[in-house]
């Protein structure tokens, strides 16, 4: 009996343990102020992983203007912030904030769906890369949120409680979305678009669906962003930005959203770590960002499947797909040609 | 009319340098369907090969004519900056050619963001922005109350005749006919004994050095920093968008559009500021419309 019962509610136990942990223990001081923010970072890194990893892993499209969703939402949340909710409110507010600019950054994302009607492969990749573009310079010539000097006066809202919800909603959703019918949908067209069309998958749904949910991911990340930092610029939303959210995903692989918690994570702490030992040794800061790119070319020369590409984790599998062959034993098919 | 008149020459010096960068994305494009995102960092350092070789010739060989300074300075500019551009090749895009496409796309932007990066850490170059050695006195003529700077003349003319010789190689050589034999049809050319290796890597040599060429002449002109791989290289990527990817005369047009764009968004927008807004608002609305660009020819999706 409590053997089922354990099997049952392992998981909401084991989630609602840490979430109390992620309260207590900053409150006590386990944890100190530098630990809780790359915590923090791991968090939303692994929500814009898991973002990207939706185009461009399980539908095997290429973006690289993701950091313009994310400038959308951080903007959207913070504007929210600062002028229409009154400051007393602003603690209770905060989901309805984020959401908020996760559903605008989704706007966009289905703005961008339907370029990838027509367009494929190199040609959207330029499009999404223009996009980026286009709102990284629009935000630089409003003047009304700062333009290029950025954008400030949110308060600390995003504390590690927050942002472990945040996750574990994400990667809930982001599961459902991939066992359900859509989600499979989704994966026969990185596999062949034309084939899916063929078998009835409605290809333009799809792209539109996963387009919205990954921008509104995205979109929530770059809320909570804006609200840990609270001080954003156009500039934190460059290519550079949309480079970091690539390396996360090829390092921890595509379509995998084990991987990609793996993946967000080795790359905030090795990049934290960086950070230390640069320090240490007296090595100026600015080689950090030669390390990005580096790794990003590397993962692609030695080891293209990351850490575990197009692999799960056995309880981020929906129970009915559990018994099945697992899906690493099928031959690795070929991703996005 | 002057003040139009003066804006178009602007519009044409700017828009040469563009042209010559352009080339460089369509010629890689055209043989081997891979975007090289780092080209326009490869034009950021020929822009640097350029600054260091002249300051350093100007200092040890003081009493050189500044016409063979110039010469010698865009010689080894170009050389270096094949150079680089095959060893990238070789390392770096080489192993990926049976890869996905995607990755090679990847790894070229992050081979971009590696160059800019690593300019701008290295102690000896670092961010702040330079100014070349005048390698050719300024003169300012007046011509009818426009004021046409012998530079301007050079950029322009030597920008031009760099794109005619380009042209006539890839037209009437027979290394220029197997590289447009190798965009044709890459699977037949090597049983016909083309070298593919030696002509791709040529390929990325030809398209480095007139990218040198442009970047010996931009430094003339303005001043150089790390970050321009970014603004020039986008700005010469989306000419070669504009103009039909893979399509070399079309990328000519698409730099002379861009430098249009450039010097007269200001004239009709409030502030400069807009360029960048207007350029990639121009890409994406073209991509829609028409993906394949001004001059490129529709590809056909085999099943």
């Amino acid at each position: 009996m409590i053997a089922k019962l354990w099997n049952r509610w392992k998981l909401q136990l084991i989630l609602l343990l840490v979430l109390v942990l992620t309260i207590l223990l900053p409150a006590v001081g386990v944890i100190d102020d530098y630990i809780n923010l790359v915590l923090k970072y791991i968090g939303i890194n692994i929500i814009l992983t898991i973002s990207l990893n939706l185009v461009n892993g399980y539908m095997g499209e290429f973006s690289v203007g993701h950091a313009g969703f994310m400038a959308v939402g951080a903007y959207t949340a913070s504007l929210l912030t600062v002028l229409v909710v009154p400051e007393a409110l602003n603690p209770f507010l905060f989901p309805l904030v984020i959401i908020a600019g996760g559903v605008v950054a989704g706007i966009f994302g289905l703005g961008l769906a339907f370029p990838s009607f027509r367009t494929r492969g190199d040609y959207l990749a330029i499009v999404t890369l223009a996009f980026n573009m286009i709102i990284k310079s629009a935000l630089e010539n409003i003047e009304a949120i700062g333009g290029p000097r950025g954008f400030m006066g949110m308060s600390k809202l995003t504390s590690l409680f927050w942002v472990f919800i945040w996750v574990v909603i994400t990667v809930w959703l982001a599961r459902n979305f991939i066992f359900s019918n859509y989600g499979r949908g989704v994966q026969s067209i990185r596999e062949d678009e034309t084939a899916a069309g063929l078998v009835s998958v409605n290809t333009r749904q799809a792209k539109v669906l996963t387009f919205v949910f990954s921008a509104f991911l995205a979109g929530i990340a770059g809320g909570l962003f804006a609200h840990e930092l609270q001080f954003i610029n156009p500039r934190s939303f460059t290519i550079a930005k949309s480079t970091d959210m690539l390396v996360m995903v090829y390092l921890g692989g595509i379509g995998s959203l084990g991987g990609s918690i793996l993946g967000a994570t080795t790359f905030t702490v090795v990049s934290e770590g960086l950070r230390s030992l640069l320090q240490v040794l007296g090595i100026s800061q600015e080689w950090r960002q030669v390390f990005a790119p580096l790794m990003l070319i590397l993962l692609m020369l030695f080891r293209p499947k990351g850490i575990m590409g197009l692999r799960e984790w056995r309880f981020l599998i929906p129970q009915l797909d559990r018994k099945k062959e697992p899906p690493a034993s099928k031959p690795q098919p070929e991703v996005a040609s | 009319m002057q003040f139009y008149i003066q804006q178009t020459l602007n519009a044409l010096q700017v828009g040469s340098v563009y042209a010559l960068i352009a080339l460089g994305y369509t010629m890689v494009y055209g043989i081997l369907t891979l975007i090289n995102f780092a080209h326009g960092d490869i034009f950021m350092i020929s822009c640097y090969v350029a600054f260091f070789f002249s300051t350093l010739v100007i200092s040890v060989l003081a009493g050189l004519p500044p016409l063979v300074v110039f010469v010698l300075t865009m010689l080894v500019s170009m050389f270096f900056t094949a150079l680089l551009a095959v060893v990238i090749e070789r390392l770096a895009y080489k192993p990926l050619r049976t890869a996905p496409r995607i990755s090679a796309v990847i790894t070229a932007l992050g081979i971009g963001l590696l160059l800019e990066n690593f300019m701008v850490a290295f102690k000896p170059v670092g961010p702040a922005p330079r100014f070349m050695p005048e390698l050719i006195p300024n003169v300012i003529y007046n011509i009818g109350g426009v004021a046409v700077s012998n530079i301007q003349i050079v950029i322009i003319v030597v920008s031009i005749v760099a794109m005619v010789i380009l042209d006539l190689i890839v037209r009437r050589t027979m290394v220029g006919m197997a590289m447009r034999a190798i965009s044709w049809d890459k699977f037949t050319v090597p049983l016909m004994g083309i070298p593919v290796d030696r002509i791709i890597s040529l390929t990325f040599a030809l398209g480095a050095s007139i990218a040198a060429v442009g970047g010996t002449l931009y430094g003339m002109a303005y001043t150089i920093d790390p970050y321009m791989g970014i603004r020039i290289g986008w700005w010469a990527f989306i000419s070669a968008v504009v103009g039909g990817i893979g399509n070399i005369r079309g990328a000519m047009l698409g730099g002379f559009i861009l430098g249009f764009v450039e010097i007269f968004t200001p004239v009709f927008l409030p502030a400069s500021t807009y360029r960048d807004f207007v350029a990639f608002s121009l890409l994406l609305v073209l991509l829609i419309f028409k993906p394949t660009g001004l001059l490129g020819r529709p590809m056909v999706q085999k099943v």
